[in-house]
Formats: C-alpha cells, structure tokens, sequence
C-alpha cells in the first residue's frame, strides 16, 4: 500500500533506485505482464532486483510487484528489465499486447473468462 | 495467496468512477486478494508554463489507482483495477490500460455529473464498456432516468448493482464481459 506523499526527497530516491534512468528498455511490459524468476538472489545484488526475485517465485503481475515494493509502474518495469536482460526473470506477456489498441478481444478467450466468472 | 504456476494470461478490467463511488469496494467484493494499492508517475512537459522550481519545464504528476485479482482457471488470470475518472488519470489511461478487455463506469445518481468525463473519455479511446448504478440508500431515480442523464446510447448496458455484495458485483462483470462477447460475436461475423 502506498500511502505516503511524493515529497521533495521521493524523486531523489527513485532517481538511485533506477541509476538515473526514466524509460525502460523494453517496452513491451504491461502492468498485467507475468514475472516469473528464473534464479534466486545473489549477494551483492540491488536490494530492489533481489526483491522482486523473492516476489516472483511464483508467477505475478508487472502491478503487483510494484504494489509490494512500494515503488511507481514505470520505476518496476525499468529494474523489471534489467533482470530480463540479465536472464534472471522471464515475462509471460498478455495476448492483449499483440491486439491493436480498438480491436476486441475474440469470442475462445471472452467464452473462457465468462466460464471463469460464472465459477465465482 | 500466489498464482498457480501454470498461469500465463493476465488480463484487466478496469473500474471507473468518481471518489467514493465504491470502486475499490466492488473491487474487494471479488477479489481473491486484499485489494491492493500503487500509483504511476507521469512527467509532462511545460507547455507553455513557467514554472520557476523546474529548470527543465517539467511536471511530474502521480497517479494513485487500486486493484485486485480474481484467477478464472489454470491459465488466464483477471485484474481489475479501480480508476478514478478525472482528468489527469487519463494522461496515463493507454499506459496502464491499453489491452483491457473493457470498463465498468461506476456511478452515483446523486453525482453523475462525475461520469460525464469518463464516457467521453472512453468513447474517445473506443473502449468497450457497461454502467453500473451503485444503489446508494435514497436514489429515487429510474434506470432510464440515468440513461437520459448520461445520454447513454441504447446498446450500452445499464445495470443496477450493490457493490459491496459478491453476487452483485459478479453480475457487473459478467454484463459486461457478455457485451463485449456480443460485439465481438457481430465483428467476428461481419469479417467471415
């Protein structure tokens, strides 16, 4: 949960945290995106990199992860590629992300997602 | 409570209103998880502005939204995330939301003046989605009356709904994902 303001000495931090830098590398990062880890933590690791590692034994959303560190979408997904880079994760990514921005999703996948919510 | 490691489909639906509406209340109605909480950073250029802190120019606004989760089978996992609909939030709409199936406008009759902006918004950016009258103690209006007031076409669904109970909430998105099944029906029919 973050409940705290972004106050004047918030950017400072986010600034270390992602060594300076304000876009990721790689692009194709949705908040709903699938991290899986592919190693555990490593002594010497960025605290945050070794976080995210615990986080994501089991597969978790882009948003999750961010929820838990406590850090905003766009600061994850920059340290998110980082450990992609470096093979320590691997992203399960949305069929959504491979549809055009106004084109619907097709009726196998709805037909699924209404059998899903009708168990509820 | 983590996913089953088979999961490799996540998708979104996102829930949009004003404050207080009960967007993160229909959230905790279905989720399988507490709701959560995170927020997205935007920097803006000064257009035009001349802000005499920032040597740059820049603006950096943030964005708080909630969500929560709801696994459908071995495969595919839903996120529904709960929006405020004002006018900065849709700075970082195509950011956060691109991809989603659809949206649910929340709203409240005593504020529906609140929803105005979130429907021309999301016809602008051709997202699909229903209305959901939250029924607060004391609305007298009719359904029809909402719909009059939102000037809401005819082929939008309009629902009554108690956010605070499962079963109501359920039925919210499953409206929904049934029209977004009848539109996909009639594209998928018009391109055979």
């Amino acid at each position: 949960m973050i409940r705290r303001e972004l106050d004047n000495e918030e950017p400072d931090r986010l600034y270390t945290v992602t060594r300076g830098r304000s876009v990721a590398d790689d692009p194709h990062l949705d908040i709903v995106t699938l991290i899986v880890a592919a190693a555990d933590p490593a002594p010497g690791m960025q605290s945050e990199h070794a976080r995210i590692l615990r986080a994501c034994r089991a597969p978790v959303a882009v948003v999750e992860i961010s929820a838990d560190l406590g850090l905003p979408v766009g600061v994850v997904k920059i340290l998110l590629s980082d450990l992609l880079r470096a093979g320590k994760i691997t992203a399960r990514h949305p069929s959504s992300s491979a549809r055009a921005r106004t084109q619907l999703p097709d009726t196998a996948l709805l037909k699924k997602v209404l059998v899903g919510l009708h168990k509820l | 409570m983590p996913l089953a490691g088979t999961v490799t489909e996540g998708l979104k639906i996102v829930i949009v209103g004003g404050f207080g509406v009960g967007k993160t209340t229909m959230v905790r109605a279905v989720s399988e998880i507490r709701p959560l909480s995170t927020e997205e950073t935007m920097t803006q250029a000064g257009e035009g502005i001349d802000h005499p802190g920032l040597a740059d120019g820049k603006t950096t606004t943030t964005v708080a939204f909630d969500f929560g989760r709801i696994s459908l089978d071995d495969q595919m996992v839903l996120y529904l995330f709960g929006a405020p609909g004002q006018e900065r939030f849709w700075f970082v709409w195509d950011r956060l939301f691109s991809g989603t199936l659809g949206a649910v406008v929340l709203v409240d009759t005593r504020r529906l003046a609140d929803s105005w902006y979130a429907i021309d918004r999301l016809e602008h950016h051709r997202t699909p989605f229903i209305v959901a009258r939250n029924n607060f103690p004391g609305s007298t209006h009719s359904i029809e009356d909402v719909r009059d007031a939102l000037s809401l076409p005819d082929d939008v669904p309009l629902i009554d709904c108690d956010a605070r109970d499962r079963a109501s909430a359920k039925k919210v998105l499953i409206t929904l994902v049934d029209h977004l099944y009848e539109l996909s029906t009639a594209k998928e029919a018009v391109l055979s």
